[in-house]
């Protein structure tokens, strides 16, 4: 479904070149959810920027269900993916209530039936219909991830990228989105690809995970293996102990690379 | 070690008056500190940072702090003025944030931000004042305390801002650190290099430390104990190593919905919200 071939993304020239992202492979299987972890910095979210076609600049190939993407895509191509952001307090309008945010994209798609896939969508992400002419600051941050993911969901997409969707929210509003974006992958069919620096929630909802440091794809492991232990790369390790709690090894590693 | 507590809370309240009614941030608190590690965790919302800010005096207008018995190091919290507060601010007790892109002065560099505060509590010359920063900022680990002196906060990365608000924050000697959300902003591996510095120079300086976080897994291995919050109030208090076998519905809530690795599970519990938790 998804299919990245030495996809580069670099800033500046000469030697004041910096590469975001350098020479990333892989491929999603249709259907399937991928794992990018990584530190800020680490090129994850640029990666992600890439395939939604957002840096018109990035080198390399990027195929989506078996077709390679031209530099600028087409209505239904942008379609196909839809993108949901970190922040749900920054990636909503304001001054738009929430069914003003779900019938632009259905205008711009013309797809018609604006009414009815609205009240649908809601109901899906878990919101009632007295959440339909709010505006965003009469919700709680994990009602307005539930619009941002709507707002994706709305126009069909066959692709979801999700850029750190929980780590602005609560552990316990972090279940109900996870357990949410389960739910609706196996509903549609969506091929998922998450990026998060939390490393149990990337092992929750994907079963492949690729770990990414300064720019490069480092190692392309699997939530099981995450899981016992078994990973070869250094970092991942070091990732890996990171994520278990506070531990003076882990500070001591870091502390002789710095 | 003495056996007088370092600080006593005994039903701290925090209420901001509203039109629709009160809001009250925080219910009846109360707590001892010893010289220990202390967490304090919660959601949003459950009072934790507003705790914190009460302690240090620093709950805005219209927020009103009462308390039966609010003592730090000996001395009444409760009847202090703001000039009062500012006296025993740095030196008795100090607050580090969680962002230090937006706690350091931006257009100062980060070692005259330290040496100032040396200044302004010890009445130093510039030079000692100079050479005390320089003293700390060793004392953080960094490499060459010279050339970051002269660094501006936005040249420093994430992890070295928040060692510079570290050694800024105890350069004054305090009793008592309290750390709101001090590596929330920055990456795991650095987290953990922060919070080995700052764990080093509470114990070697025999401070209290009251650290508050949303973060379960870190709090209960960092700390000594830990103080669960919901709704403003302290709903359980456990040591840290015990977390896992907590009690309270909520805790054990908090506990389950968190995903883990090694246990894949299909479906996440979630948390349900019983509103008698802020009431008991």
């Amino acid at each position: 479904m998804i299919v990245l071939e030495h996809v580069t993304v670099s800033y500046g020239t000469g030697i004041g070149r910096i590469f975001a992202a350098s020479d990333v492979s892989f491929r999603v299987e249709e259907g399937a959810a991928f794992g990018l972890v990584g530190e800020s910095g680490s090129g994850k979210s640029t990666v992600l920027r890439a395939i939604a076609g957002l840096i018109p600049h990035a080198e390399g190939r990027v195929m989506l269900a078996g077709r390679e993407m031209p530099m600028r895509r087409s209505t239904s191509e942008r379609k196909m993916v839809q993108m949901v952001f970190q922040d749900p307090y920054g990636s909503l309008h304001p001054n738009q209530t929430v069914d003003q945010t779900l019938s632009m994209p259905i205008a711009i798609h013309k797809l018609g039936d604006s009414d009815r896939r609205i009240s649908s969508v809601l109901r899906e992400v878990g919101l009632g219909r007295e959440h339909r002419y709010r505006y965003p600051h009469q919700l709680s941050g994990g009602q307005r991830q539930r619009v941002a993911i709507a707002r994706a969901l709305v126009l069909e997409p066959r692709i979801l990228l999700l850029d750190e969707p929980t780590s602005a929210l609560d552990v316990s509003v972090q279940a109900e989105i996870l357990n949410l974006l389960a739910r609706l992958r196996q509903i549609h069919g969506l091929t998922l690809l998450m990026v998060s620096h939390d490393l149990a929630v990337i092992a929750h909802l994907c079963e492949r995970i690729g770990v990414m440091s300064n720019g490069s794809l480092i190692e392309l492991t699997s939530a099981e293996a995450l899981s016992s232990g078994r990973v070869t790369h250094s970092y991942t390790r070091q990732l890996l102990r990171s994520n278990r709690g506070f531990d003076r090894s882990g500070a001591e590693i870091v502390d002789a690379a710095s | 070690m003495s056996d007088t507590p370092l600080l006593t809370l005994r039903n701290l309240r925090v209420v901001y008056p509203g039109d629709e009614g009160d809001l009250v941030a925080v219910r009846n608190v109360s707590f001892d500190l010893g010289r220990e590690r202390l967490g304090i965790v919660g959601e949003s919302g459950s009072g934790k940072s507003t705790t914190g800010r009460a302690i240090m005096g620093l709950v805005a207008a219209p927020g009103i702090v009462t308390a039966d018995e609010m003592r730090l190091a000996g001395k009444d919290l409760t009847s202090l003025d703001e000039r009062g507060f500012r006296r025993l601010r740095g030196k008795k007790v100090a607050m580090i944030l969680q962002d230090p892109k937006y706690s350091l002065d931006p257009v100062m560099s980060v070692g005259q931000q330290i040496a100032e505060t040396h200044r302004c509590h010890f009445r130093s010359s510039m030079n000692a004042a100079r050479a005390a920063a320089l003293d700390m900022l060793a004392a953080v680990h960094i490499r060459d305390p010279e050339r970051v002196y002269a660094l501006y906060p936005h040249q420093v990365s994430g992890g070295m801002g928040q060692r510079v608000m570290i050694a800024m924050m105890l350069i004054a000697g305090p009793d008592l650190l309290i750390a709101d959300e001090p590596t929330s902003a920055l990456d795991v591996t650095v987290q953990h290099q922060v919070l080995a510095i700052m764990d080093d120079l509470v114990r070697s300086r025999g401070m209290g430390l009251i650290l508050i976080s949303h973060n379960l897994h870190l709090v209960s291995s960092f700390c000594d104990r830990v103080l669960v919050m919901y709704g403003g109030r302290v709903v359980e208090t456990c040591a840290a190593g015990e977390l896992s076998k907590a009690r309270h519905p909520y805790t054990r809530g908090l506990l389950a919905s968190l995903p883990e690795l090694g246990r894949r599970r299909a479906e996440l519990p979630q948390l349900r919200r019983d509103p008698a938790w802020a009431e008991g």
